[in-house]
């Protein structure tokens, strides 16, 4: 994953609240085997609208994205993050987030910023015609003007979001714990490891009609 | 001994923890992790490219769903039929492919155990109390019904149990929904939930996990309680809960991968410790009284959008919030509805009876007691799903399959069907459905689809009157 310390330039001015992955991208999106390309497939309904925001030629490729409310409710599908990624999204600024989608962001390296709805009504204004910059380091929204936000972002997200971790191999390397774990639950809840029925083996169907 | 009163989530919880980290982050074991072919490719695809494997292959379950068409899957002679979709079948193929490749059990769209992954795990008893279950779906969430901390994971973290068995988790807050008394002659589940979220709203359990508790969700059968936690997700929490208790241990005793002898009894004796404490704190509780709860639906595209079947479409301006003054406008302008139309009057050109959220035997039976020696209304196109193949063979053996057949209404394969528009089965833009689904956002059963989410029952009622209908008028008809 590539590391993200500071994302600075244009933000798509949204402020829209509630918006569900299936808004994010439609589900008909969903049926790639690969993660790239979903940057085609984003905001589709909203793109049908004529003068929406994403295909306003002001914001076009914005690597920032501000929003309302609860952004990335809905379904876990990380294809959510897949589309933002894809159409260079790296920062979403919004009040709050569905707890599957700020997990999926930051595993994709999008930061998932988090500020008042007054901080994003002022943003959501200086957006129109400047650009934004969310800095990692300092933990802070700023813009042109004397606009500077603080933000909030739990310090191991941070970590891997900086140094571009890869979540699987660090937790690979606790390998003994996990074993320790494993050796006392086959004592203490041994039935979850004798799971009975179809074990080891493909169910094959039984041609029903 | 734990001296302090732990609620049921903070027991399973503590059960799990692998390892804690400074932060507060926890190594949380996962115990069951169930996979569908729409949100594992990616993750397979990613140990494949590290050369990595699958930890404990035996603790997934594998079953496609969401893509596969509700046609019949073979013909005649027996031999299967082709997917039309070259995308689904492809990813169809990758589920096949990958759960060979890796070791992992994988139930075939032609068996009779396949169906929806959050029907399949429950009856064959893969999901367990006091588990930790994981899916990459959101709707998990329903696995909670039978004590199980249960929530939906995004492909990477698919990626992370595949390959460790665990996930890096922060201790979520608890949310207690109670709900007293008892419901009234023709409320079902559906409806107690549908109310718990137009009160909490969408967002309302964000960052919480639901614990369902009262005499309401006491009362329930499995297959209800599942529709409650199903739907904790549409409250904005990742999981819901409901303690373990008799009417668990009886539904699960005797399923194929159910423990078996002297493991189920070490099993229900460790589970009946789970229940929260007398005295455990929760960071938020919210009550309700049965008495009022009523048939239930929506109105809008957020599962809030919460009003009685005797409401009305509500006025914009009536909402203090000006910005859900805004997001209902926009609401009623993609529902084609009017302020003030009573919901009774709108008239509907699909009912689908399906999806994780009501497609088990119960609910079959609910929607064919309204259906019996009735017909679907002329312009309605109503498609009745069961959940999986062993729910259809047992709606079979009762003649449920008939009453549905004949009173004009479609039997289909098991499948997601219409809840999301993936697989064939899809609402024209701009025509509106009564879906016994569990979301109504915008495009979610097609592109310009107007969907009002109901029960079963009330699913039916919508068929055979072809408008949003209440039920309990078909009931009091019913001899
Ligand atoms: S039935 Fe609907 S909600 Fe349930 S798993 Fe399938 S698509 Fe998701």
């Amino acid at each position: 994953m590539r590391a993200v310390t500071k994302v600075e330039g244009t933000a798509y001015p949204w402020g829209a609240k509630n918006v569900d992955t299936d808004v994010i991208i439609p589900a008909h999106w969903l049926k790639t085997i690969s993660r790239s390309g979903l940057g085609r497939g984003a905001f589709e309904t909203i793109r049908a609208q004529p003068d929406n925001i994403f295909d306003d030629s002001r914001y076009a490729g914005s690597p920032i994205l501000i929003a309302g409310d609860n952004f990335g409710c809905g379904s876990s599908r990380e294809h959510a993050a897949w589309a933002l990624s894809d159409m260079g999204v790296v920062a979403v600024i919004a009040p709050s987030y569905s707890d599957i989608f700020s997990g999926n962001a930051v595993k994709n390296g999008i930061v998932p910023v988090v500020l008042p709805q007054a901080a994003i009504d002022r943003l959501v204004e200086v957006a129109k015609t400047n650009i934004v910059t969310v800095d990692l380091e300092t933990m802070t929204v700023t813009t042109p003007f004397q606009d500077r936000f603080t933000f909030d972002l739990d310090p191991f997200r941070r970590q891997c979001l900086m140094e571009g971790l890869d979540e699987v191999g660090l937790t690979l390397a606790r390998d003994t714990q996990i074993s320790n774990f494993e050796t006392a639950m086959a004592e203490h809840r041994p039935w979850i490891e004798n799971r009975s029925g179809y074990a080891g083996t493909i169910v094959e169907g039984d041609r029903r009609t | 001994m734990a001296s302090r009163p732990q609620t049921l989530y903070e027991k399973i919880w503590a059960a799990h923890v692998v390892e804690r980290r400074d932060d507060g982050t926890c190594l949380i074991y996962i115990d069951r992790h169930l996979v569908h072919e729409v949100t594992s490719p990616q993750a397979f695809e990613g140990l494949r490219a590290a050369g990595r494997t699958v930890r404990r292959p035996e603790l997934t379950l594998a079953v496609p769903d969401h893509n596969l068409p509700t046609t019949p899957r073979v013909d005649a002679a027996g031999s299967v039929l082709p997917i039309a979709d070259k995308e689904s079948a492809q990813q169809l193929d990758a589920l096949r492919r990958n759960t060979a490749e890796f070791g992992i059990d994988y139930i075939d769209a032609t068996a009779a155990a396949q169906g929806i992954v959050h029907v399949v795990g429950p009856e064959q008893g893969f999901t367990l109390p006091g588990t930790t279950l994981v899916c990459g779906d959101s709707h998990t969430s329903a696995h909670g019904a039978l004590g199980a901390l249960a929530f939906g994971i995004g492909t990477s973290e698919v990626e992370h149990v595949l390959a460790t068995q665990t996930l890096l988790l922060q201790q979520a807050k608890t949310m207690e929904v109670r709900v007293d008394g008892t419901l009234g002659f023709g409320v079902s589940a559906k409806d107690v939930i549908l109310a718990i979220i137009g009160r909490i709203g969408a967002a309302g359990g964000t960052g919480h996990i639901i614990e369902f508790t009262g005499e309401v969700i006491r009362n329930l059968s499995i297959e209800g309680r599942l529709t409650i936690a199903n739907m904790s997700i549409e409250g904005g929490a990742r999981a819901g809960l409901i303690a373990p208790d008799d009417t668990t241990f009886a539904y699960l005793k005797g399923r194929p991968m159910a423990p078996k002898g002297a493991d189920w009894d070490r099993a229900v004796a460790w589970w009946r410790t789970l229940a929260t404490d007398p005295g455990a704190v929760y960071d938020k509780v919210v009550y309700l009284h049965a008495d009022d709860i009523a048939p239930s639906l929506t109105w809008g595209t957020s599962p809030e959008d919460v009003v009685p079947i005797t409401g009305v479409v509500p006025e914009p301006t009536s909402f203090a919030d000006p910005s859900k003054q805004a997001a209902a406008q926009k609401s009623l302008d993609y529902m084609g509805l009017t302020p003030g139309t009573r919901m009774q009057d709108v008239p509907v050109q699909h009912v689908f009876i399906g999806s994780c959220t009501n497609s088990r035997i119960e609910d079959l039976r609910a929607a064919a007691a309204v259906a019996n020696g009735r017909h679907v209304a002329d312009g309605v196109r109503a498609l009745v799903v069961p959940g999986s193949g062993l729910v259809k063979r047992q709606a079979e053996a009762e003649g449920l399959d008939r009453v549905f057949v004949q009173a004009g209404f479609e039997w289909r394969e098991p499948g997601c069907s219409m809840c999301l528009a993936m697989n064939p089965d899809k609402v024209p833009p701009g025509e509106r459905c009564a879906s016994t689904s569990n979301r109504n956002f915008v495009g979610r059963q097609g592109p310009g689809a107007r969907t009002h989410l109901v029960s079963p029952a009330m699913a039916a009622a919508a068929a055979v009157t072809g408008r949003l209908a209440d039920v309990r008028d078909l009931m009091e008809t019913t001899a």
